[in-house]
């Protein structure tokens, strides 16, 4: 039996602690937000938060997250208005979105790490994620955006 | 909604169905599950649940494509699948601007498949080009009705009435579509009376052209949208197969999975036996979750007998190319229209010029690996849960599989996490479906890993295409003789999809567009071919910008060599024969304008990116080509630039930034239609740099991204985009944009240190090469 948080609940998983988080998640937990793509951790699509870092579920076995604090999209943020949720859907980045999951879990990460990432910040972190639309363009963007927003929000806050 | 989905329950004992749960409480049994969907139903990519909209009160369906119910409510019936080009806001657009809707009043559907619906397929760039005429007809219809109803409501006639953002007016009198629908609307057209409506003018469409927020995004951006791998229904049984060495000819000989036994939650191994010959020689590892399938599915050794596939690779498949290429016999021979004797013109020519061009197999690699959920419900209707291109392709497929009849399988709509072509062939659908079959009709989730969805995927096949000029003794062009070799995807999987050629031999029009060009050369002869041993190896794919993705790296490559040939600016060499006259001077109502219309977006392209300037450091140059898109049929036209520099030493080509200049007619959605150039070209930009496989005993070398990289955002450039002005026929955007880059990099590098580089991908390791064997 594995606990562990998700999305500010804790659970308690009967599995094989070699699942994968990436599938106790989906198949256990209904979160199907979070999505496959390459199964060994480079296309970024299974990336959630495991104690708040950007993490490849796909390659981070059950018993790796024992007692661990996990987030997934459906978790960022209880309205899904997340400043970078909210500058996707402003420049309308996703085009088919199956990758996107991943990407706004992994600028969430960075923003935290960097609240003014440069485009060469964003380039070196993001491209770990691949976008098979190529919305590559736009997702900058947005992250750019989203960055001016929070700045923006704490001055004022 | 509650109420809808709690009598849809009382309706049916079918399996309980969610495309979409959320966090009730965690158990490892298994998901979490919620309520089945109604009958036949559909998907909304706007609602969390995906549930389609209900209507309230009466609803008036003017024609097959959408109802208004009595809260005024327009809900679009789309066929088209949606996988990244919002083609459900687009669609909607042009019905709603036409009926007059109010926007924020427009609903989507994307129906599941329906012989009502007629053919079903997303591809070709087709979408908003083939729904344009249809989708106005029927607003057209509504917006008729409405002002009729209106009209006798008020004894005046229905010319003085106005229907416009939702509201029915005349004079100072003015009425909502709910109203009108709940006081009883039935009128229905006849297809005659629907051909007859009169449609807006351009100038009077309101929603065209404007930047309206797309109805698929938002479900996009916090993990709700539902794609066919997360179709769920109560009990089913988790798969993951066990592929063959190759596409065909393997017969499994055993399967002993004696290590798996152990394992938690592994069921058993099947040995599917397919009559439809899609998928064979697969087991299927059954266990009750996906990681238990997958972990089993590691342990279990099956032995084969294989076929003569295993012998061929990529030089193989390319040596024959060449041989049928050589073989003058071979082949349709495209309809270029009445321009002499192309023997008789090279054999007379003062001077010719020739060159090949190869490209390498390509991996669609589209994110979401191929899945299926099938099962036999309990109306005894076989369902199939998966995102799909093609339905019509499919469905046939499925009922031989089954072995059940049309009326016997339905195809359920969900949200495509890629599409790019993988998924016009919906053969992944098959074993699934033959797991379920083996199992009594019991629900089975297949989904592929990311290596077998490589393997088994239907690539873009080896190519080669052979391109000959012919001059006379002032250097003018007098002739050119095409000759292009590939297996054919179209050919393998719907031969009657195949027009025949000038000489009687049917040709893949997606292996074969591109050489058919709007160039005016003289005496003209285009020759496709078919490679056997390509289709007996593996099944050839329809791949984001078909044969123009390809062909136009060597067409565009050849007009800017055959130039550079005759000393003539490679520009200015294109726009001398960009004459709209003959068959080059297009056609209404899909390519009005003709070779003057690419000429245009060629100039400005041009104007744009400072070709030819002189003032960038050395070995950095901006290359340029132009396409007309997909076909001649439905010509976008297209002009790309690209700013790149090459390092001599690494071999490494830097792409700084990319022009495309693009006329596709009337533009419906501006913000979507620069997605799909962005998108298209990068994808361009992949495949012509970084994206390349190999075949090696009947198989792709690279199965993932340890060693298949495609574009990632720090490899991709500034993109700038014009769209330009017109009034003229939409047409299609998926795929243009991917046509012109291969071949501009190719021709920007060739100007900035004179190495010609003529197969792709084009690696560091072909530039060094060619930098040092002086092809510069």
């Amino acid at each position: 039996m594995i606990e562990c948080t998700i999305n500010g609940e804790t659970v308690r998983l009967d599995a094989d602690p070699d699942m994968p988080l990436l599938w106790a998640l989906r198949d256990l937990a209904g979160l199907t937000g979070t999505k496959f793509g390459c199964g060994i951790g480079l296309c970024g699509a299974c990336t959630v938060h495991v104690g708040g870092r950007a993490t490849r579920s796909c390659i981070t076995p059950l018993k790796d997250v024992a007692g661990a604090d996990i987030t997934t999209i459906e978790g960022l943020d209880a309205d899904g208005a997340h400043p970078l949720q909210q500058a996707w859907r402003d420049l309308q980045v996703p085009q088919c979105g199956y990758c996107q999951s991943g990407q706004i879990m992994q600028a969430a990460a960075l923003l935290k790490d960097m609240p003014n990432p440069s485009d060469e910040d964003i380039d070196a972190v993001m491209t770990g994620n691949l976008c098979r639309c190529m919305t590559y363009p736009r997702i900058r963007g947005a992250i750019r955006d989203a960055a001016a927003a929070m700045k923006e929000a704490s001055a004022h806050g | 909604m509650d109420e809808q989905r709690l009598s849809a329950d009382d309706r049916t004992d079918t399996p309980r169905l969610s495309r979409r749960s959320f966090l009730v409480s965690m158990c490892a049994a298994g998901a979490v599950f919620g309520f089945p969907r109604a009958g036949l139903a559909a998907m909304n990519p706007a609602a969390a649940d995906g549930q389609p909209l209900e209507a309230v009160g009466d609803r008036f369906e003017p024609t097959l494509w959408y109802w208004i119910d009595s809260q005024g409510r327009v809900n679009v019936n789309v066929i088209r699948a949606e996988m990244g080009q919002h083609v459900g806001t687009a669609i909607a657009r042009i019905l709603a601007d036409e009926l007059g809707a109010r926007w924020q009043d427009v609903h989507i559907d994307h129906v599941d498949s329906d012989p009502k619906w007629g053919t079903m397929v997303t591809g070709g760039s087709w979408s908003v080009w083939q729904s344009w005429p249809v989708y106005r007809r029927a607003g057209a219809a509504g917006r008729t009705a409405l002002a009729e109803k209106a009209a006798a409501l008020w004894g005046v006639s229905a010319d003085a009435v106005t229907v416009a953002d939702g509201q029915v007016s005349a004079g100072d009198r003015s009425i909502g579509f709910g109203e009108l629908v709940q006081k009883g609307l039935d009128r229905q057209f006849s297809q005659d009376e629907l051909k007859a409506l009169p449609l807006k003018s351009h100038d009077e469409l309101t929603l065209l052209g404007r930047n309206l927020k797309a109805l698929d995004i938002d479900t996009k951006t916090n993990g709700q949208a539902i794609y066919g791998i997360d179709a769920q229904v109560e009990g089913m049984v988790h798969a993951v197969p066990i592929l063959p060495p190759t596409r065909y000819d393997c017969a499994i000989t055993n399967i002993d999975d004696s290590a798996a036994k152990d394992i938690k939650g592994y069921q058993q191994t099947l040995e599917l036996e397919d009559p439809s010959g899609t998928a064979p020689g697969w087991a299927m590892v059954i266990a009750d979750n996906h990681w238990a399938a997958l972990k089993a599915s590691r342990q279990i050794k099956v032995s084969y007998n294989t076929g003569d596939a295993t012998e061929v690779g990529e030089a193989e498949i390319q040596a024959e190319n060449r041989r049928l290429v050589d073989d003058t016999g071979t082949g349709a021979i495209m309809d270029t229209g009445d321009n002499g004797d192309v023997d008789a013109t090279f054999a007379d020519a003062a001077d010719t010029f020739q060159a090949d061009y190869t490209t390498q197999t390509v991996l669609h690699f589209q994110l979401e690996p191929v899945n299926a959920l099938v099962f036999r419900n309990d109306d005894g209707l076989w369902e199939v849960h998966t995102g799909n291109q093609w339905q019509s392709l499919c469905l046939p497929w499925l009922q031989k599989a089954l072995g059940v009849k049309e009326d016997q399988v339905v195809m359920r709509t969900y949200m495509l996490g890629g599409g790019f072509g993988r998924r016009l062939n919906g053969d992944y659908a098959i074993p699934a479906a033959l797991a379920s079959k083996a199992l009594g009709g019991k629900p089975v989730k297949m989904i592929l890993t990311r290596a077998d969805d490589s393997h088994f995927d239907s690539v873009r096949p080896p190519t080669l295409s052979r391109l000959r000029m012919a001059f006379d003794a002032d250097n003018k062009v007098v002739g050119m003789d095409s000759a292009v070799a590939s297996g054919w995807p179209t050919k393998v999987m719907i031969p009657g999809f195949m027009p025949k050629g000038t000489n009687g031999e049917p040709y893949d029009p997606f292996s074969s567009d591109g050489i058919d060009h709007w160039y005016g050369v003289g005496a003209q002869r285009a020759r496709a071919i078919s490679n056997e041993l390509a289709e007996h190896t593996f099944r050839p794919g329809w791949l984001r910008s078909v044969s123009p993705g390809w062909i136009n790296f060597a067409v565009e490559s050849f007009m800017d060599e055959a130039a550079r040939y005759i000393g003539a600016d490679p520009v200015q060499f294109r726009l001398d024969h960009f004459k709209a006259e003959g068959r080059n001077a297009g056609q209404a109502p899909n390519s009005v304008g003709g070779a003057r219309r690419q000429a245009a977006v060629l100039k400005r392209v041009a104007e744009l990116s400072g070709h030819g300037r002189d003032d960038l450091p050395a070995d950095s140059a901006v290359g340029i080509a132009t396409t007309y898109g997909q076909s001649r049929s439905m010509p976008t036209w297209v002009g790309g630039a690209v700013h790149l520099s090459v390092d001599r030493e690494s071999g490494r080509v830097e792409v700084h930034k990319i022009w495309l200049v693009v006329d596709c007619g009337t533009v419906v959605d501006p913000d979507g239609a620069r997605a799909q150039v962005e998108g298209s070209a990068l994808w361009g930009l992949s495949m012509a740099l970084y994206e390349g496989t190999e075949f090696k005993n009947g198989r792709v070398v690279d199965s993932n991204l340890d060693s298949y990289g495609p574009l990632r955002m720090i490899d991709a450039p500034e993109i700038e985009i014009e769209l330009v002005e017109s009034t003229e026929v939409p047409v299609g955007l998926g795929e243009p944009g991917t046509t012109v880059v291969a071949p501009a990099i190719a021709n920007g590098i060739q100007a900035a240190v004179g190495a010609r580089l003529r197969h792709l991908p084009i690696t560091p390791a072909a530039v060094r090469e060619a930098l040092q064997s002086g092809s510069a």
